[in-house]
């Protein structure tokens, strides 16, 4: 009740009252019991809104959707293939010019005159820049993997899935992963080696597997998922990669500094 | 569904356009009062809500969301329309093969010939009230009244403030009063 007009309630509270916005407020019930004037208002609103009800709304039948959804099919932006995504050829690009990095950085040690070797520390710079490479290469590899892998693990294991989508992308992603992991062990980084080769078992599955899935399927994918606890690897070194470069860019900021 | 959606599954799309296009119809009409432009509004609202699937905010209910798209686009549409003086009956005319939801008569209870049509005054006064209720009014009104949401709720949709989307509550509700209260006193 508005404090303002303490004897009568307002048509505003009146309508607040009805829809039910003043949280069945006893002070308003109280008020129309014993006023007949607030009474009759509430009454005549009542019966407005009460009649307003009838305001026609014409039905639709339930194949209603399906025509809206020829009607604006083609104004969809058709959906692109794995292949046809730039991202997808974003890491194509990624990928083919670390690949090239290696191969160049071979065909230098093996052709290089012996007297010109570099001294061990700059094999070992050269070791550092190609690993600096695959950071940032495998950074970018690992969220779009755990993207796949979220969707399924958050999928409800109640009902019926149907994967294709997530299956394109996993074959899309299974190679990218097996070129990573042979330039992690070339590196010798057998930690991020490690996760590549349970993620590329993973990816392999997923590839593989139906494209509908039964309720039972997608439970044994969440549990063999949870069982081979990838998510939760792929989190740490993705972490780790992020770290590092991190790392790596203050040391060069500083050194640019000094 | 939705999360499929996302990535580009347009199959996926597809089957959330078949589930939710006849309540935002009923919405859009409401909206409107016009059965041409609530489904113009249906498919702009479909569109839209494609476009923006990546801003959708997963832990929210999608339904809601797309509530919201829907009224901002019947919004557009009332605001950028020079108000049509329409037939009441063209308003609700049929397409082929699509049924005619039966209005719910005033006092029904009695269906006797004055009382009928008493029902029929009150559903075009009604109509002609709505028409008359700017696109903010009306907005505010069918959310509260047809579509139950609360105040904080429509105020998000109409993107103002509570207080503002009260008063458009308010003020709707006073001018279907206005129009309403004599006719509706005389079915009693």
């Amino acid at each position: 009740m508005s404090y303002l007009s303490p004897m009568h309630l307002s048509e505003e509270e009146l309508i607040l009252h009805y829809y039910g916005e003043d949280a069945g407020s006893l002070p308003e019930e109280r008020h129309l019991d014993q006023c007949a004037q607030c009474r009759a208002l509430y009454a005549s609103i009542k019966r407005v809104l009460n009649a307003a009800d009838c305001l026609p709304a014409p039905a639709r039948d339930p194949e209603y959707g399906a025509r809206v959804w020829q009607r604006i099919e083609s104004r969809i932006p058709a959906r692109r293939r794995w292949w046809a995504r730039p991202e997808t050829w974003r890491a194509v690009g990624a990928a083919a010019a670390f690949a090239a990095l290696l191969v160049a950085a071979f065909l230098a040690g093996r052709l290089y005159p012996t007297a010109h070797r570099p001294a061990p520390a700059d094999s070992i710079a050269d070791r550092q820049t190609g690993e600096r490479v695959l950071r940032v290469a495998v950074g970018d590899f690992l969220e779009r993997s755990q993207l796949v892998l979220i969707e399924l693990n958050n999928a409800n294991p109640a009902s019926k899935l149907d994967i294709s989508a997530e299956r394109e992308r996993a074959a899309g992603l299974v190679g990218e992963n097996r070129l990573y992991r042979q330039s992690a062990v070339h590196i010798g980084n057998a930690a991020m080696a490690g996760v590549l080769d349970d993620l590329e078992r993973v990816l392999v599955d997923i590839s593989h597997a139906p494209a509908q899935l039964s309720p039972a399927d997608v439970e044994s994918l969440q549990q063999r998922l949870e069982s081979a606890g990838i998510l939760f690897k792929i989190r740490v070194l993705g972490t780790n990669v992020r770290n590092r470069q991190e790392t790596a860019a203050e040391r060069s900021a500083g050194r640019q500094k000094l | 569904m939705v999360t499929r959606a996302r990535v580009g599954d347009a199959d996926a799309f597809r089957a959330l356009v078949e589930r939710h296009s006849r309540s935002v119809f009923r919405l859009a009409f409401r909206m409107t009062g016009n059965e041409q432009d609530a489904e113009d509004v249906v498919q702009e609202s479909m569109l839209r809500a494609y476009k923006q699937l990546a801003k959708f905010d997963q832990r929210a209910c999608f339904s809601t969301w797309l509530y919201r798209i829907a009224t901002n686009c019947a919004l557009d549409l009332l605001r950028s329309r020079k108000r049509r003086t329409q037939d009441p009956a063209a308003a609700s005319g049929r397409r082929d093969g699509e049924a005619e939801e039966p209005a719910t008569a005033v006092a029904s209870q009695d269906p006797n010939p004055e009382r009928v049509a008493l029902s029929g005054e009150v559903r075009e006064r009604l109509t002609a009230a709505m028409d008359e209720l700017s696109a903010v009014e009306r907005t505010a009104f069918v959310l509260r009244h047809f579509e139950g949401m609360g105040i904080e709720d429509i105020s998000r949709a109409l993107a103002c403030q509570p207080g503002a989307a009260k008063h458009s509550v308010f003020r709707a509700v006073q001018k279907l009063r206005r129009a309403l209260e004599p006719v509706v006193s005389a079915a009693r």
